[in-house]
């Protein structure tokens, strides 16, 4: 099988020698990030600063005559804070908890802890109004319990929107504590017991200091995604947030007013995620030595045992009721459940009509199309981005990660202000159409949202992959082409296929951004099951938000299956 | 079977040279080995041949024709990676016929050819076998079946052995000679172990920090050093700074600082080194060249250190306060302890004169 070498110097066998040529692969990455991200958040720096003039709009934001702004600012942040803190409480005492003690209902709890990452926000923060809300189930119940004239307690304001938080972010301070306790060598501490150290002393010298990399990168995670909160706020009518603020702003046509929030909400969102990689870059991460072996200390003494007994029943209820009461709810007819403390008739009519009725499914097919579309850029996107960060070296790599980062880290509701600051005119990178009140503005808004997983997942898995293998198929004679479909996909796949259901399944569900840019002939399912609350459909919507559940459950399981257990965390 | 030239080929990475003013040639056929210490430029080399870097300056020819910036799978070249670089999510067989299928051969002949290749290296049972289903040892046979099934003008090796255990290294270099010699490829080794690059070479480039140090066979590299680092990286020496009192027809005679005389041959120096009387020289004196008892170069000396190995008595010997190894075959009679007297010669012949 002699090959023929051939001598070809024709422009397209020299070009890839060119340590040009690089750029030239990775300018559509960067032309995307440009025209989507860079550019729409641009539009709306420029529309914050035009007023009556330039500065206008930041003086009345900042102005002490009308304080609106600023006290949603302060709102936002006190909101954050307080939300970090019990994130990190709840969390971390339960890694804890799960990791180093044993006592009955452990495996259960450690299985239902993770619950909260099924739930898709808006859904979880209706199940929260329904039980522990004004007209919830709990206060109703003690209410007539002991016949009072009002509810005893309920959710509402802040406090609605902090517990809310906790019961959703906890999650991000339980994987990586409970990741870096299982990494936590347990002849560190019993080499500090050794030199004479107390329980205390071995606490505050060994165990936080080994814990500290994950407590602070958790919240800085925490803090940004509160910050960032739309839903909780406007289901329990905090008006006084930012992302509040700048959806009222935008729904009374004061578009600039909201550009300028948005803008300040920004440089916040963004600064974070500068603080956040640095310090991951700068902290290394505790040194995993192998074999180690978790010493779970069992709960012996009969008291606690009943105790522990106690709590873990009640954990298990507070996280699984959120599920039941969507699914109890899911089933009982619209309009029936007025006083009482749970709904009295029930019905499968909502799930037939989910898929039988055209107005019901049809929200339904909105967000399955158009999540399709956001998915598909994404993996196209997501795989060009990943191979290039990881096998391809030029400058700019820190600049290409930072600008996939940022729509991440911008809370839904700026990036759909930006979108509308760049889109509601003609744009060159419209193909100069005007995308507002469009089919396509939202599948660009969930592209731009959900840039990185597809992005991340497959780099984690081309970062495993070793460049000789594909070197191997070089020196086999296999074209760049070739390689690409015969080793570097089928061996990346199980990253990808994991990144892009994760994409599919948010932007299937995704509401903060949805709900300032959808165009009432593509109504999505979030939107839908926003307007049949307030239709007082809570059927109907329940059952939206069990089958979201049921998918996310799903997308979850094969995640799983294809990574082999490996826990992927958010972050 | 094709002949590689490589000339006057500079690799620098940023700043930092890998390659530096480098020459070769390979002839056709023959097994030729890149022997030298980590980070001496030898996988460098390597890849630039493969095509895996393109050289700073410089051209690299097979048979006469430029491929110094040719793509490659281009290149016709067979590759066994350090790390073996199989795929993971094929089978052995799918793996050995993957170069076969780039270049689009008819199925039975593909069959045909894989079926002989696996033979060759005693593989003919695993076929259907997934990769992490077999041992180290196997998966290196299958590297080599795919570099080698797609009859590579070039086969280029690099440390295929150093992720094997001592006992399988040696069964599978014998191995890799054989089939080579079976096929008659011209192949490229590159290898930080001596005893690999000696058993299998026809010849060996000695690098260190991007230069060549020599070029030669085996048999030169060892006895013909051209410099200190090859004396000293190529078994093992005793390297003496000395300075020349007197040379007399063949007799070159030197002393040491402590005082140690000894007398050598001029033939036994390396090329290019003219010693002069009064002048400072370097002598490598290899530890087998000593001899028991007295005779040429005597040399009385307290031993430091014994070891036995079976074959061979291996001392440390203080001799006016400078340490000599030596070794002597071992024939039986009585081996010295530490502390005690000894007394051996070295024939001239085995003193070895370098320069630098």
């Amino acid at each position: 099988m002699k090959q023929q070498v051939e001598y070809q110097t024709s422009w397209w066998s020299r070009a890839p020698r060119s340590p040009y040529f690089v750029y030239l692969l990775i300018s559509p990455l960067f032309l995307i990030l440009f025209a989507y991200v860079v550019y729409p958040f641009y539009s709306t720096f420029l529309q914050s600063f035009s007023g009556d003039d330039t500065l206008a709009n930041y003086r009345k934001f900042f102005s002490l005559e009308s304080t609106a702004n600023l006290e949603a600012l302060w709102n936002s942040v006190y909101i954050s804070i307080i939300s970090v803190i019990c994130c990190a409480v709840v969390g971390v005492t339960m890694a804890f908890l799960l990791e180093r003690y044993e006592f009955p209902g452990r495996r259960l709890l450690s299985v239902l802890v993770l619950v909260p990452m099924a739930l898709p926000p808006l859904v979880g923060v209706l199940s929260f109004t329904f039980l522990y809300g004004e007209s919830g189930i709990f206060p109703r119940f003690f209410q007539q319990l002991f016949a009072l004239e009002e509810v005893p307690f309920s959710l509402k304001g802040i406090w609605g929107v902090v517990v809310v938080h906790t019961f959703t972010m906890y999650t991000y301070f339980y994987l990586t504590a409970s990741a870096a306790i299982k990494g936590l060598d347990p002849s560190l501490e019993e080499a500090a017991t050794s030199l004479g150290a107390g329980r205390i002393r071995v606490w505050r010298k060994v165990i936080l200091p080994m814990l500290t990399p994950s407590i602070v990168a958790s919240s800085l995670l925490v803090f940004m995604v509160s910050m960032a909160s739309y839903t909780a706020p406007l289901m329990f009518g905090v008006e006084r947030t930012m992302t509040m603020q700048i959806y009222l702003a935008r729904t009374n046509g004061n578009l600039d007013m909201a550009a300028t929030q948005s803008t300040i909400l920004s440089i916040v969102s963004i600064l974070f995620l500068l603080i956040m990689r640095w310090y991951q870059n700068r902290r290394n991460y505790q040194n995993l030595s192998k074999g180690v072996s978790v010493h779970r200390s069992e709960v012996t003494s009969k008291p606690l045992k009943t105790i522990s007994i106690f709590l873990s029943f009640v954990g298990t209820l507070i996280l699984i009721l959120p599920i039941l009461v969507l699914i109890l709810i899911s089933f009982s007819k619209d309009g029936a459940w007025t006083i009482q403390i749970l709904p009295t008739d029930y019905t499968l009519d909502h799930y037939k009509a989910l898929f039988t009725d055209e107005r019901t499914w049809r929200p339904i097919w909105n967000s399955i199309q158009m999540g399709a579309v956001a998915t598909v850029g994404n993996i196209l996107f997501g795989v060009a981005a990943a191979y290039a960060m990881v096998r391809l070296s030029f400058k700019g790599k820190s600049l290409l990660d930072t600008l996939i980062m940022i729509p991440w880290a911008l809370p839904g509701t700026v990036v759909a202000v930006n979108l509308i600051a760049a889109f509601s005119t003609e744009s060159p990178f419209a193909f100069n159409q005007v995308l507002i009140g469009t089919f396509w503005i939202l599948p660009l808004a969930y592209f731009v949202r959900h840039l990185p997983l597809v992005f991340r997942s497959t780099s984690a898995s081309l970062l495993q992959l070793d460049q000789s293998i594909e070197e191997a198929s070089r020196s086999l004679g296999a074209g760049w082409w070739y390689t690409f479909k015969r080793i570097v996909l089928p061996l990346t796949l199980s990253g990808i296929i994991a990144g892009t259901l994760l994409a599919l399944v948010q932007s299937i569900g995704e509401f903060v951004a949805s709900i300032l840019l959808y165009s009432t002939t593509t109504i999505p399912l979030s939107v839908a099951i926003f307007q049949k609350l307030y239709a007082f459909k809570f059927g109907t919507a329940c059952a939206y938000g069990v089958l979201q559940i049921l998918l996310i459950l799903l997308v979850l399981l094969i995640s799983e299956k294809l990574s082999k257990g490996s826990a992927g965390s958010a972050i | 079977m094709k002949s590689v030239h490589i000339e006057n080929v500079t690799k620098k990475f940023g700043d930092v040279l890998g390659v530096s003013e480098l020459n070769l040639e390979v002839k056709p056929g023959e097994f030729f080995t890149f022997l030298g210490p980590s980070g001496c430029g030898k996988t460098t080399t390597l890849r630039m041949i493969a095509g895996f870097y393109y050289p700073t300056t410089g051209k690299v020819y097979f048979d006469g024709q430029d491929v110094t910036t040719l793509q490659p799978n281009k290149r016709n070249i067979g590759m066994v990676f350090q790390n073996y670089a199989l795929f993971p999510h094929m089978t052995v067989d799918e793996n050995i016929a993957f170069g076969l299928q780039v270049r689009k051969l008819p199925k039975a002949e593909i069959r045909q050819k894989v079926d002989r290749i696996r033979g060759l290296v005693h593989l003919a049972q695993y076929g259907s076998r997934k990769i992490n289903e077999l041992s180290g040892g196997q998966q290196q046979r299958v590297a080599l079946a795919r570099a080698l099934v797609i009859e590579p003008d070039i086969l280029l090796l690099d440390e295929p052995l150093s992720n094997l255990d001592a006992k399988l290294r040696e069964e599978t270099r014998v191995e890799i000679k054989r089939i080579q010699s079976e096929l008659g490829v011209t192949t490229i080794y590159v290898t930080h172990d001596q005893t690999e690059a000696m058993s299998m070479s026809d010849r060996i480039m000695v690098m260190e920090s991007g230069l060549v140090k020599q070029i030669g066979t085996p048999q030169e590299i060892y006895h013909r050093p051209n410099n200190r680092f090859v004396a000293t990286f190529i078994g093992e020496t005793n390297m003496l700074e000395m300075k020349v009192t007197s040379i007399k027809e063949e007799v070159i005679t030197v002393e040491h600082a402590n005082g140690l005389v000894l007398h050598g041959l001029s033939g036994g120096k390396a090329d290019g080194v003219a010693p002069q009387v009064g002048g400072t020289i370097y002598v490598s004196i290899r530890p087998e060249a000593f001899e028991a008892g007295p005779g040429d170069n005597t040399i009385k000396g307290t031993i430091e250190f014994v070891e036995f190995t079976g074959l061979s008595v291996n001392y440390l010997i203080r001799v006016n306060g400078t340490s000599l190894k030596a070794m002597i075959i071992n024939g039986g009679s009585d081996i010295k302890a530490i502390g005690d007297d000894i007394e051996l010669h070295i024939p001239s012949r085995n003193l070895y004169f370098l320069a630098e």
